[in-house]
């Protein structure tokens, strides 16, 4: 009996101190990056080929979501405001849930999963078959080449795509706007305009940035760390899309924090 | 006493992971324009000590010597101007997955050789596609690739640094008898045509005998034997050297 909790206290106490290991290596993964994006060589044409892969090739995606999601939540927020007679706020409402809230979840949740997903997936693939060493060995510095251009790429790319999204939700919205309350769309882009602040746009594009450097950095580190051959590559990409969510989601509620601070000044 | 000139030293090499202890003091010299081969089961360390010499890992202790330097003290500067001059052929080719063959040999000329011109570029992936074979691959993605090519692919791509030194892992693992001849043949070729000195790792006989100048059977860690094919195989007393031989050709 002793000697079984003996036995379950080693296995916690190993459990512990891998966390805390992990923990440390990926806080050394993030400070190398601030050490390696401001020293040359500068990998220009890589960042924008990465840019592209991220931005471009995600917009289908994004364009139909949003798309959806404007619709979705004007249908579902109707019934309330029509309750007390307030249909007419639909637009305000809406514009304003879409610019501070939805449109970055729900971008930043797309791309964790397409896009997260995708570098841990490639990374721990290149990780495995020795293609991070052969480019080590051709005297190529992988961790700038692989790491430090998709988390640029990603935190450029995001705010871009959460910006696209809010316009393509915003179309969805008028759409079933216009088809319910009969509004035109100078009368639905002016109700927009006249509730977003400039705290709102500029709020959600700060975070943004975060949620793309997030989704960036943790599918390289996933990917950069991963083992045991093709079965680490699966768990890399599985990692990288959780962790990049949970995170994006403690991100957004310590926004949310310092952005009513804001407010309430 | 040798007077031939040596270009790479180990001395006294250990390294282990955690509790695994998987070189034991190894000694070992490269001569220059040599061919040696590195025998020895799976798990021994051979592919551990190139690594070292690449500076992929670090010893716990003993000295790695390449070209007059000892690795562990060079600087990240150093260390990749070290690297230009060694060619490192992997076992599994690493062929660069979203890159044709042609951006694959790009890849390492580019990043370290300024100022040359496309058609220079062009020239010299050509040369060397030629020397191994494969002209009409230059275009193709390592996928549409089979493993003798992806290894011949992997063998042009380091040589386009004009390396001094080649270090081939397991160059024939995995691949069909008449491709491993083909492999041992371009290794051979390799040194004559660049006049490389050349380490290879295999636990593959035929690759050792076809190709190594000497070989090196490394066991529990240490160099067990060390000579010509004739001076080590045939009339090996040690059992572990002798079952390795027996299993290479008498037992087919």
């Amino acid at each position: 009996m002793a000697g079984q909790t003996g036995t379950r206290k080693h296995v916690f106490s190993k459990k512990i101190d891998a966390f805390f290991k992990d923990l440390a290596d990926a806080w050394n993964f993030v400070k190398r990056f601030f050490q390696e994006v401001f020293v040359p060589p500068y990998e220009f044409k890589e960042v924008i080929h990465q840019c592209y892969r991220i931005g471009v090739e995600s917009l289908p995606l994004i364009s139909l979501t949003g798309f959806i999601v404007g619709i979705v939540f004007t249908n579902q927020s109707r019934p309330s405001l029509s309750e007390f007679g307030a249909t007419s706020w639909l637009p305000s409402l809406i514009a304003i849930a879409i610019v501070r809230a939805m449109g970055p979840l729900v971008t930043a949740l797309i791309a964790a999963g397409k896009v997260g997903s995708g570098i841990g997936a490639e990374i721990g693939s290149m990780k495995v078959t020795e293609q991070i060493d052969a480019m080590e060995v051709s005297a190529t510095n992988p961790y700038k080449f692989l790491v430090v251009t998709r988390v640029l790429a990603t935190t450029l790319m995001i705010p871009v795509l959460v910006m696209y999204t809010d316009f393509v939700a915003l179309m969805g919205a008028f759409i079933n706007v216009n088809a319910n309350e009969l509004v035109s769309m100078s009368t639905f882009f002016a109700q927009v305009f006249s509730s977003v602040t400039f705290l709102d746009i500029f709020s959600s594009i700060i975070k943004s940035l975060f949620f793309g450097f997030t989704i960036g950095m943790v599918g390289c580190y996933k990917g950069y760390t991963s083992s045991k051959g093709t079965e680490g590559v699966g768990r890399a990409a599985n990692a990288a899309v959780v962790v990049s969510m949970f995170l994006i989601f403690i991100e957004e509620l310590l926004s949310l924090q310092i952005i009513n601070l804001f407010r309430i000044k | 006493m040798d007077n031939r000139e040596k270009v790479v030293v180990v001395r006294d090499l250990y390294k282990a992971f955690g509790e695994l202890e998987v070189l034991k003091g190894v000694d070992l010299d490269l001569y220059r324009e040599e061919n040696l081969v590195v025998l020895g089961r799976s798990g021994t360390g051979k592919s551990v000590l190139i690594k070292i010499m690449v500076g992929l890992l670090r010893q716990d202790s003993g000295s790695m010597e390449v070209l007059g330097k000892e690795i562990s003290r060079l600087g990240v500067r150093q260390l990749n101007e070290m690297r230009l001059k060694i060619g490192f052929s992997f076992q599994n080719s690493a062929l660069y997955d979203s890159m044709t063959v042609r951006e694959n040999m790009e890849f390492p000329l580019v990043r370290n050789i300024k100022n040359l011109t496309k058609k220079e570029i062009s020239l010299r992936i050509e040369e060397l596609l030629d020397a191994v074979g494969l002209p009409q691959t230059i275009n193709q993605m390592p996928s549409e690739l089979s493993g003798g090519q992806k290894k011949r692919i992997g063998v042009a791509r380091t040589l386009v640094l004009n390396p001094e030194i080649m270090l081939y892992d397991e160059p024939t693992a995995g691949l069909d008898p008449i491709t491993c001849v083909d492999i041992n043949n371009l290794i051979n070729e390799v040194r004559e045509r660049y006049k490389t000195s050349s380490i290879v790792i295999t636990h593959d006989l035929s690759c050792a005998k076809q190709t190594g100048d000497r070989m090196a059977v490394l066991l529990e860690g240490q160099f067990g034997a060390l000579g010509t094919f004739e001076e080590v195989f045939p009339h090996a007393e040690d059992q572990r050297i002798k079952s390795f031989y027996d299993y290479n050709f008498i037992n087919l």
